[in-house]
């Protein structure tokens, strides 16, 4: 098994010197050969450190608040949450653009592992936010020009992972891909606009009266909170990256390892063959 | 570029004409929508008056839907992408085309439609010269969005299911757009629509660019 491993990623290729290029040109980027590193394990035990003091500080050292009382415990997850599931969008689609531009595999990866982080934020943004509502508006879902638009964001994070889930020719598939990506941040921003002028004509001004002065200890519990959700996606995106970049390295070696099983098949069977 | 675009959708029409499609199978389909909306809503005439602007432009987005995957998968066969690349056509002209040729089976859709909204629905026509400018704007904001996203999905597997999915959040502004507008004109209070033309006209404009331009590297990379 490791044998024709070996001998394509160090080795000279032989007749197929196409297929077999690619894998030696991705490996000499320095590559991982697994998800963690010492940089990554760093950052991992920093986020758990950030989650640990967040938890302190939104469940026990910040006050409850006047008007929402304990569920605006809620926001040091809710609104970092929401900006990082904007930030993954972004990174999806600059790593588009860039994978449009430049075409090596790295881009496409990155741009496929945020979308996907970015997607696991948009669940704990609505997650968190319809729990909030639930006490504060009584009720879950309202068509909030926020929420409606969310939901959105969330269904065109989909539609792009499902696209990338398509078992079909690589390229093609991150050519796709990145189109879609780079139209995404346009569509997330078009929803936004037009969503929330849908919603502010039918009434003035909406439940959403979330940032009235916050401070002192609430303050320090958000930043503790961006703090902590920052690391989680850092963390997240670059494991996801890693895992997508092992991905596309072993597509290239499976084929290049079928091909060298094929051709030592067919040598092996002339040689069974020439005698009968 | 603009001669290419008339080359492309003058076969796209033409071969819509022939294998009349559209007219058998997508018109009744529309129509048939209409009438579900009022099974569902109980056919009481105020009501399905009052929501007639939504309804109009749902049935509008699902026969739209047809329509773009007809589009996309008229050249799916006997390697007619592979011909369009080999052919020199300016790529920009191919979608340009594509989209004018969905844009016309739309408007005749949207006719249809609308003789339909009147007849089983009881809506007042009113305020035209809005409805004609919202609507133009909105068919060509669909055939584009539609064209670029029908070459996204062409040639998969999965094309018929993938393309709802991902064609119609990106719709939805299209859909709140038009509505308001629609409404505005038959509640009589045109001024209010007007901005949400600008916004239609908007986004035609925006998707129609972002479809010449990408087309290209769509055409090229699959």
């Amino acid at each position: 098994m490791t044998s024709p491993t070996s001998t394509t990623v160090t080795g000279a290729p032989g007749a197929d010197g196409h297929a077999a290029d690619t894998p030696r040109a991705v490996a000499g980027r320095g590559a991982p050969g697994h998800t963690g590193s010492r940089a990554s394990r760093v950052l991992g035990i920093l986020a758990l450190g950030s989650i640990a003091l967040l938890v302190l500080y939104g469940l026990v050292w910040s006050p409850a608040d006047a008007e929402m009382a304990d569920s605006v415990r809620l926001m040091y997850i809710h609104v970092p949450a929401a900006s990082f599931m904007y930030a993954g969008c972004f990174i999806t689609t600059i790593a588009s653009a860039m994978w449009l531009r430049r075409r090596t595999p790295g881009w496409d990866a990155l741009a496929g592992a945020s979308a996907e982080v970015a997607l696991v934020f948009t669940a704990i943004t609505l997650g968190t936010g319809s729990l909030w509502g639930r006490p504060t508006w009584g009720t879950y879902w309202t068509w909030d020009a926020r929420l409606t638009s969310t939901a959105l964001l969330a269904t065109l994070l989909v539609g792009y992972l499902a696209l990338r889930r398509l078992d079909v020719d690589p390229t093609a598939r991150s050519t796709r891909a990145a189109v879609l990506g780079l139209l995404l941040v346009p569509n997330v921003i078009i929803v936004n606009r037009s969503v929330e002028w849908w919603r502010s004509l039918h009434q003035r001004s909406t439940l959403v009266k979330l940032d009235p002065t916050i401070e002192g200890q609430m303050l320090v519990a958000l930043m503790v909170g961006f703090l902590a959700v920052g690391l989680v996606f850092t963390w997240l995106l670059v494991h996801r990256f890693r895992v997508a970049w092992l991905e596309y390295q072993s597509e290239r070696l499976d084929l290049d390892l079928a091909l060298a099983e094929r051709r030592a098949e067919a040598g092996h069977h002339t040689d069974v063959e020439a005698p009968a | 570029m603009w001669r290419d675009a008339a080359l492309v959708a003058g076969r796209d029409l033409r071969v819509e004409l022939r294998s009349r499609v559209t007219t058998n199978q997508v018109a009744p389909f529309s129509l048939l929508v209409l009438v579900l909306f009022a099974f569902a809503l109980d056919p009481d005439r105020q009501l399905l008056e009052r929501l007639a602007s939504g309804l109009y432009w749902t049935a509008v987005l699902f026969a739209a839907l047809l329509a773009i995957s007809r589009s996309a998968a008229i050249d799916e066969t006997d390697g007619v992408r592979d011909a369009l690349r080999l052919s020199g056509l300016d790529p920009a002209g191919v979608f340009v085309g594509k989209a004018a040729a969905v844009a016309v089976v739309l408007l005749a859709l949207e006719l249809l439609l609308g003789v339909g909204v009147v007849v089983l629905y009881g809506v007042e026509l009113a305020g035209a010269g809005l409805v004609v400018v919202a609507g133009l704007a909105a068919t060509v904001a669909v055939a584009a969005t539609g064209t670029l996203y029908g070459a996204l999905v062409s040639g998969l597997r999965v094309r018929e299911t993938l393309l709802p999915l991902l064609l119609l959040p990106v719709l939805a502004p299209v859909l709140i757009g038009a509505t308001r507008a629609f409404e505005a004109a038959l509640a009589g209070v045109p001024a209010d629509g007007w901005p949400w033309c600008g916004l239609l006209a908007g986004l035609a404009v925006l998707y129609a660019v972002a479809g010449a331009l990408a087309y290209g590297t769509l055409l090229e990379g699959s």
